[in-house]
C-alpha cells in the first residue's frame, strides 16, 4: 500500500456514497491510520450529484481535498464523466456496471461491479449498492482491513440495517477475483 | 471519557459538540443554519441525556440573549451559527463583553457576504469577530484547523470564557467543520477544565476588575445589577460621567490584553532558516505541510506560522518570522482580512504578499500556494 | 399582615430618574404591593429583566434584587434562559411597548406560545419616551408624536389579544389610574403557571403628552378615564367605535402545562433512554 492513498467515490444523492465514504474511513481509524474524509452534495437533498473523498495515510493529513485520486468508484455517468480525468494514470477505478455501461479506454485497472443489480436481486435493497462497491473495493486495493470495515458498518449504521449492510459488504468482497 | 485515552472518527461540528460536553456546558440555545447545525443537532441528543439544556430560540439574537441569561445563573453556555446569524449576534457580543458573562459563540464561516454560498466555505467573518460589535471591544477568537482541534479548541473556548469572564468565539469554518478526522480524547484527568470564579458572600464589587472580578450568579442573594450601560465595581449605571467610562472599559481591555501571552496560541512549523513565510490560519492552514515538501523541490525554504488564536493576534511569531524571511505570504478564503493584520505587525521590515481565493468552497491547494510564493520571491529577487 | 408596607424596603437608595407624572412611579408601587401582599418580605425570590426604554429601568438598579438590564428589546430572551435553568425564581421582565412590541416583539410571541413560567409587565406610555417621543406600534392611530408629525398612520397593536393567541395563560391590561386592579392583575401574574402578561397604559406627560397634544399629565388621566372601557363593554361595540378605546380586564385565565415542565420532561425522557443504552 502507498504511504497516502486518496479516494474518491462519486454518484447520485441517495445511493449512499456519503456513508460508504464515512465507513471507510471510519474502517481506517479502526486500522490504526491517519484519515480525512469530506462530501459534498448538491442543492437537493436527493438525485443531485453527491461525492465522498477519504485520504487515508500513515502519517498526519495535511491538505484535506482529494486532487488527484488513487481510487475512484463511480455510482453514475456523470461522475464517471466528471471525474475520470481525476484518476491517476494507474489509479483503480470501479464502476457500479448496472448504471454506468460505458468506460472510455484508460491505463487504470478497471473493475465493473453489478453493485445495483446485486443490492435489488441479493439483498432486496437498492440502496445497499453502496457497500457492495466498498466491498469490492477493499478487495481490489486492500486500503483496510475487512473486520475494521465490519466494525465500522457496526458502529456506522442504524442497528436493523447492520445485517444487510455486512451482507452486502461481503457480496462485494467476493465480486473482485484477485 | 474515562481513564484511557480513545480514538474516535468524528465530524468537525460533532466534535465541537462533544467538546462541549467535556467542557461542561450545561446549556445550549441555537438557531438552524449552514453549515453549523450539527453542533446544535448533536447537542440537543446528548445534552438532555446528561440532564443540562438546548433549546431552538427564534433567530440567533434570542439565541445568544438566552445563552447571556442562563450564564448568569452559574451555568456553562454557549451557540453556534454562521456569518448571518453571527452578524445578528453583534449587540449582544457587546453586551457580553460589558456585562461580563462568560459564553461561546462558535461561528462556522462559510462564503458571504449576505446569503452568499450558504454551504461553500468561507474565511470572511476574521475582521468581524474583532470589529463586528460596535464601541471599543477587544476579542478571544480560536481558529481551529482539524476535528482534532475543533474539539481541543471548544474545550479552551469554554475555559477561557469561564478565565476572562467574556465572550469567546471558536471561528470554525465550513471545511474544518464538515470534515471526519480522528480524534484522540485524553484521559479525563488530562483534560484542563476551567470553572468560574465565584464570589465569597462577603464580596460587593462584581465588574470592571482588570483582575477580573468574580461572577456572581442571580438567586444567591448578592442583588446584582447587571446592565450593558457603563456601570462602576457595583454595577450601577454611569451614563454621563468620563471617569467610569473610561475605568471600565480600559479595565474590560487591560483583563484580556495584560494576559494576551498566555490567551495567544500558534504553531510554528519549519522556521528555522527559512526564505519565506506562510502565516495561515484555520482550514487554509492545511495546505502548508504539503506546500513546505513541494518547495524544497524549487530550492525554497518555507516555513509557517499557523494561528490558533486569531484574536489576540500572535504579533511576536509574525514579527519574529519577519526577521528571518525575505517575504511573507498570507493565504486565506476572503478578500483579505488577516493579511492586514500581518502587514500591521510587520510595520513595513519585510513585504507581504496576499494570496485569496473565494467562492465555491474551493480550498487554496499547496501547488496554487507554491506558485504564489515562487512568484512573490522573484518579484523581490 | 402586621407590617406596613412600603416601597423603600424593596428599593434601593437611588433616585428614581422618572419624571414627573411618570406611570413607571404607578406600576413600580403596585408591582411592589402585589408582591408584599403575596408574602414576599423581598425580592430574593426573583429575578428581574428588562431591555431599554423608560419602563426598562423600574427594576434597573432600583430594586433591591437580581437584575439583568439586557440591549433593546432582548430581555424575554434574557429571562428564558435565566427560567430554565432557574424554574425556584420568579422571573419577571419590565419592558415598554417599544421594548416589549416594537423591536422585541418576536420574542414575546414564542414566549407566550411556549407558556413559559415568567411575567411580562407592558408599561404601555403609547411612545418610544426615551429616544424622545417617536411614534411606537401602540401609539392611537392619528397621534402626532416627532416621527408622525401629520398624525400616525399606523394602527396599533392589541398586545394583549396577541398573547392570548399566541398562547398565554394570563393576560390583562389596565391603565395605572386602575390601581386596584392592576395590582390584583400583576397577584394574578405572579401565582399563574405559565406565561402571564400585564399591560399598564400608563401616562408619558413628556414625550407623549406634549405632542399628543395634552396640556397637563391631569388631561392624560382624564383622557385614559374617558376611554377606558371594560371588556363586556367592548363587546358589545362595533369595531370602528374601539378604534381610539383602551378595552381593560382580564383577557385570559387559563391553566395548562408550561415550558419548563415540558423542557425537564424532556431530560427526563433524554435520560431514560441514555439508561436503556
Amino acid at each position: 500500500m502507498q504511504k497516502r492513498s486518496e479516494v474518491r467515490i462519486a454518484g447520485l444523492g441517495g445511493q449512499g456514497v456519503v456513508l460508504a465514504g464515512k465507513i471507510l474511513g471510519r474502517a481506517a481509524v479502526h486500522d490504526g491510520k491517519s484519515v480525512v474524509q469530506t462530501q459534498s452534495y448538491g442543492a437537493e437533498a436527493r438525485g443531485s450529484a453527491a461525492k465522498s473523498e477519504v485520504i487515508i495515510a500513515d502519517e498526519r493529513i495535511g491538505f484535506p481535498m482529494v486532487r488527484k485520486c488513487d481510487v475512484l468508484v463511480v455510482m453514475s455517468q456523470n461522475a464517471l464523466d466528471k471525474y475520470l480525468k481525476d484518476l491517476k494514470e494507474h489509479g483503480i477505478l470501479l464502476v457500479d456496471e448496472s448504471i454506468v455501461r460505458e468506460v472510455p479506454k484508460i491505463k487504470a485497472k478497471v473493475f465493473m461491479i453489478p453493485a445495483t443489480k446485486m443490492a435489488e436481486t441479493k439483498l432486496k435493497s437498492k440502496i445497499c449498492a453502496n457497500v457492495i462497491m466498498l466491498g469490492a473495493l477493499i478487495k481490489a486495493t486492500g486500503l483496510v482491513s475487512q473486520q475494521a470495515v465490519e466494525k465500522a458498518i457496526t458502529k456506522g449504521v442504524p442497528n436493523k440495517a447492520q445485517k444487510v449492510n455486512i451482507h452486502g459488504f461481503r457480496i462485494g468482497l467476493e465480486l473482485v477475483k484477485p | 471519557m474515562g481513564k484511557m485515552s480513545t480514538t474516535r472518527f468524528w465530524q468537525g461540528n460533532e466534535a465541537c459538540a462533544e467538546a462541549a460536553i467535556v467542557a461542561g456546558c450545561q446549556f445550549f440555545a441555537g438557531y438552524p443554519i449552514t453549515p453549523a447545525s450539527e453542533i446544535f443537532e448533536h447537542l440537543a441528543r446528548k445534552l438532555p441525556q446528561a440532564g443540562r439544556i438546548t433549546i431552538q430560540m427564534e433567530d440567533e439574537i434570542a439565541s445568544l440573549g438566552t445563552v447571556i441569561g442562563a450564564s448568569w445563573t452559574g451555568a456553562k453556555a454557549m451557540t453556534a451559527t454562521s456569518g448571518p446569524g453571527f452578524s445578528l449576534m453583534q449587540e449582544l457580543i457587546g453586551y457580553a463583553f460589558m456585562t461580563e458573562t462568560p459564553c461561546v459563540v462558535a461561528d462556522v464561516q462559510r462564503a458571504g457576504p449576505s446569503t452568499g454560498q450558504a454551504t461553500k466555505c468561507g474565511q470572511g467573518d476574521v475582521m468581524q469577530v474583532r470589529w463586528g460589535t460596535h464601541g471599543d471591544y477587544v476579542s478571544i477568537a480560536l481558529s481551529p484547523n482539524s476535528v482534532q482541534e475543533m474539539f481541543d479548541l471548544t474545550i479552551r473556548a469554554f475555559n477561557l470564557a469561564e478565565t476572562y469572564r467574556t465572550p469567546v468565539v471558536l471561528l470554525a469554518d465550513e471545511i474544518i467543520a464538515h470534515m471526519r478526522e480522528q480524534v484522540v480524547i485524553p484521559p479525563s484527568n488530562q483534560i484542563e477544565i476551567v470553572n468560574r470564579k465565584k464570589p465569597k458572600p462577603t464580596d460587593k464589587t462584581f465588574f470592571g476588575s482588570e483582575n477580573i472580578a468574580p461572577m456572581p450568579s442571580v438567586g444567591e442573594g448578592y442583588n446584582v445589577p447587571v446592565t450593558g450601560s457603563t456601570h462602576n465595581e457595583y454595577g450601577h449605571r454611569f451614563t454621563a460621567d468620563r471617569t467610569v467610562h473610561e475605568k471600565l472599559v480600559k479595565n474590560l481591555f487591560r483583563k484580556i490584553r495584560n494576559n494576551a501571552e498566555k490567551i495567544v496560541d500558534y504553531e510554528t512549523y519549519n522556521i528555522d532558516d527559512c526564505d519565506v513565510g506562510v502565516v495561515s490560519f484555520g482550514c487554509t492552514s492545511r495546505a502548508i505541510y504539503e506546500t513546505v515538501e513541494l518547495a524544497k523541490e524549487r530550492d525554497l525554504t518555507v516555513g509557517s506560522v499557523r494561528l490558533k488564536t486569531i484574536w489576540p493576534f500572535p504579533e511576536e511569531a509574525v514579527r519574529n518570522i519577519a526577521q528571518n524571511v525575505k517575504v511573507i505570504v498570507v493565504p486565506e478564503l476572503n478578500m483579505r482580512e488577516v493579511f492586514y493584520e500581518v502587514e500591521r505587525v510587520v510595520h513595513g521590515a519585510v513585504p507581504v504578499v496576499p494570496v485569496n481565493k473565494i467562492g465555491g468552497g474551493e480550498m487554496i491547494t499547496p501547488e496554487e500556494l507554491l506558485e504564489e510564493i515562487v512568484r512573490s520571491v522573484k518579484k523581490i529577487d | 399582615m402586621t407590617e406596613a408596607f412600603t416601597v423603600r424596603e424593596y428599593l434601593r437608595d437611588i433616585k428614581l430618574p422618572f419624571c414627573a407624572g411618570c406611570g413607571c412611579v404607578t406600576v413600580i408601587s403596585h408591582f411592589l404591593r402585589a408582591a408584599y401582599e403575596l408574602g414576599h418580605k423581598d425580592l430574593s425570590k426573583f429575578v428581574f429583566c428588562s431591555g431599554i426604554g423608560c419602563a426598562a429601568w423600574i427594576p434597573s438598579p432600583h430594586f433591591k434584587a437580581d437584575s439583568i438590564h439586557t440591549t433593546h428589546g432582548r430581555s424575554i430572551p434574557a429571562a428564558t434562559g435565566i427560567k430554565l435553568m432557574r424554574p425556584d425564581l420568579n422571573v419577571v421582565v419590565f419592558g415598554g411597548d417599544g421594548d416589549i412590541a416594537g423591536i422585541g416583539l418576536s420574542h414575546l410571541i414564542h414566549a407566550a406560545r411556549r407558556n413559559l413560567d415568567i411575567i411580562v409587565v407592558m408599561v404601555n406610555n403609547m411612545i418610544y419616551g426615551m429616544t424622545g417621543g417617536q411614534v411606537a406600534p401602540t401609539t392611537p392611530l392619528e397621534t402626532k408624536t416627532t416621527t408622525t408629525p401629520y398624525g400616525s398612520f399606523e394602527n396599533p397593536l392589541d398586545v394583549p389579544s396577541l398573547v392570548v393567541t399566541a398562547g398565554a395563560s394570563y393576560a390583562a391590561r389596565w391603565t395605572t389610574i386602575h390601581g386596584e386592579q392592576l395590582k390584583e392583575a400583576l397577584k394574578k401574574a405572579l401565582t399563574t403557571k405559565g406565561f402571564a402578561f400585564v399591560e399598564a397604559v400608563s401616562p408619558c406627560p413628556t414625550a407623549f403628552g406634549k405632542r399628543a397634544g395634552f396640556e397637563d399629565v391631569a388631561e392624560i388621566i382624564r383622557w385614559l378615564r374617558e376611554n377606558s372601557l371594560s371588556l363586556e363593554e367592548a363587546e358589545k361595540m362595533a369595531a370602528e367605535d374601539l378604534v381610539k378605546k383602551i378595552v381593560v380586564g382580564e383577557y385570559v385565565d387559563r391553566e395548562s402545562s408550561t415550558f419548563t415542565e415540558a423542557v425537564y420532561k424532556t431530560i427526563q425522557k433524554a435520560e431514560k433512554s441514555a439508561k436503556k443504552k
